[in-house]
């Protein structure tokens, strides 16, 4: 494959206060890749989100994004964290999530143009995750599945290469989960963007990732789901005997992945 | 007290339905016309920060806030310092403090009730060891609106105009944290700057909105008017334009209403805003 290499780590060791939760990592991820991140709670998935959005330091080795180190703000990166906090009692129209999205980080006030251009260009984007007729709707009153596309919609505003996931199928039903999938894979597609998703439950990405990062034990294993996703790969990245088992429509089950995993209390 | 010094030299006024004419002879009194003025810059300054106080969800802070100001100007009538001063330099160092102990906003509750019972009881040690008269506790605690300088208003017109600016450049980046922190950040945001920023933003508006409504009082025009704004608004401007217009209107109708009655302004303008309030969820359900 001649993909442009988008993320590269070497030797990559990551934490908080000089203590690792993971290290030896090396992995490169191209641009249009679908990349399931998969771990056991606290494995630090969220903290290799934080490392390449330039929140934290690597404790040591090398990353780079778009062949440079990884800087805080930089708007070829869009990101939805886990458990955004929504009040239900912001009656503040889901449009003016997304334009923040554009602008909000800009100091001072929106000159007319910036608003005019700014609504235009978040229009735009809550139409592209099919959520137009929510762009008027107070956010605080969408239902989960609802301000996750709008989410979505507030990290593809200013047109990113890479978006970062954590945890978009945490809450949905099994439908909003299917829909959630397609519509990310389609923005994959149309757009090229490369996209980094944690998840819970691999199940429903199966049909659609080409790689995996799985997290566990201090360690990151990456490759295509089939090299990471067997018995052996798992059991070497845990030290302890894991099985992959497969039912016959291809869904697969990890067990004994818990007993070998080493539980942090990161931000996870 | 300074006000019923005054009103024994009034011509008894009495209502007349030429509001007009009511106001003029409202303002032939000085201290109607300070009132009004200072009144009228406090309720832009508190509408405008207090939506985003509601936004945060950070009224507890701006609660400890009023209080450690009340400590503060306490301190500098014990010592016959300008109580402004007093109340500038606390709620200040207090702001501070708060944004410094804990960086989640949702977290900084019990922070700030220790922060908060502490200033109260330095506050009842000053108001103990003052041998002068408990009115100027009691205009501290509750407002003294109609004992306001031509100096006083001077001075929140220039903080005013201060506290307007600083907030105006926060904007973008301040809503953009009040709604999405962690997004913010991630997109370059100086998430502890812009809160410290915004704390020290609510310790200014305090400061003079003490004049008007006292310290125990300041949610009627910090929090009040924001309240029904971010339950009414679909957009941020729309909604900082409903807090400002409701904290405006009420406290000129307090100052109207009060130069008939012989009861607190204060007690008018919080029962406007409340009762305003009240509608508002009335109607919305």
């Amino acid at each position: 494959m001649n993909k442009e290499t988008i993320i590269q780590a070497h030797n990559l060791a990551a934490g908080y206060a000089g203590k690792s939760v993971w290290k030896q990592a090396d992995f490169s991820i191209g641009k249009g890749d679908f990349v399931g991140v998969l771990g056991p709670n606290g494995a630090g998935k969220t903290t290799l989100f934080r490392l390449l959005l330039g929140l934290i330091k690597p404790l040591s080795g090398e990353l780079s994004v778009f062949g440079q180190e990884p800087r805080r703000g930089n708007p070829r990166i869009g990101y939805v964290p886990q458990r955004h906090p929504v009040d239900s009692e912001t009656m503040i129209e889901a449009l003016e999530i997304v334009r923040l999205g554009l602008s909000g980080n800009r100091w001072g006030f929106d000159s007319p143009r910036e608003a005019r251009n700014g609504r235009d260009e978040a229009l735009a984007a809550i139409e592209s995750v099919g959520a137009k007729s929510l762009a008027h709707r107070p956010l605080g009153l969408l239902s989960g599945g609802e301000q996750q596309r709008v989410f979505l919609a507030q990290a593809l505003v200013g047109n990113p290469d890479i978006l970062l996931l954590d945890e978009p199928l945490a809450n949905l039903d099994i439908r909003r989960e299917s829909e959630m999938v397609e519509l990310i894979q389609s923005i994959v597609k149309s757009l090229g963007v490369t996209v980094l998703l944690i998840v819970h439950n691999i199940n429903p990405l199966l049909p659609v990732l080409n790689r995996v990062m799985y997290i566990a034990n201090g360690r990151v294993a990456t490759g295509n789901p089939g090299d990471v996703l067997n018995s052996q790969a798992l059991s070497a990245l845990y030290d302890s005997p894991v099985e992959v088992l497969r039912d016959s429509r291809g869904r697969i089950a990890i067990v004994g992945a818990d007993e070998g995993a080493h539980h942090h209390d990161y931000h996870e | 007290m300074r006000v019923h010094i005054i009103t024994t030299t009034m011509n008894n006024p009495s209502f007349s339905f030429n509001i007009v004419s009511d106001i003029m002879t409202m303002w032939q009194y000085d201290f109607m016309r300070h009132a009004f003025e200072a009144g009228t810059i406090v309720a832009i300054v508190a509408g405008i920060v207090g939506y985003f106080i509601v936004l945060r969800r950070s009224s507890f802070a701006a609660h400890a806030l009023s209080h450690a100001g009340f400590t503060g100007a306490a301190g500098a009538v014990l010592f016959g310092i300008n109580p402004l001063f007093g109340l500038f330099t606390f709620t200040m160092s207090g702001a501070a403090a708060i944004a410094m102990l804990g960086r989640r906003a949702a977290s900084r509750d019990a922070q700030i009730g220790v922060v908060l019972a502490f200033m109260l009881g330095l506050g009842v040690l000053f108001i103990s060891l003052y041998s002068g008269y408990a009115t100027e506790a009691y205009s501290l605690l509750f407002g003294e609106i109609l004992g306001i300088s031509v100096a006083d208003v001077w001075t929140t017109l220039i903080a005013g105009i201060v506290i307007l600016l600083v907030f105006a450049a926060l904007y973008r980046p301040l809503l953009f944290t009040s709604l999405d922190e962690d997004v913010a950040e991630a997109k370059g945001v100086p998430v502890f700057g812009v809160g410290l920023a915004f704390m020290l933003l609510i310790a200014a508006a305090t400061s003079i909105a003490v004049q008007v409504v006292g310290v125990l009082l300041i949610f009627s025009l910090m929090v009040t008017p924001a309240a029904v704004a971010s339950r009414l608004a679909r957009r941020p401007i729309q909604g900082i334009m409903i807090s400002v217009v409701l904290a405006l209107l009420s406290t000129w109708l307090g100052l109207f209403v009060s130069f008939y009655l012989p009861y607190p302004v204060s007690f008018f303008i919080t029962s406007i805003t409340f009762a305003v309030y009240i509608l508002v969820r009335l109607i919305q359900k």
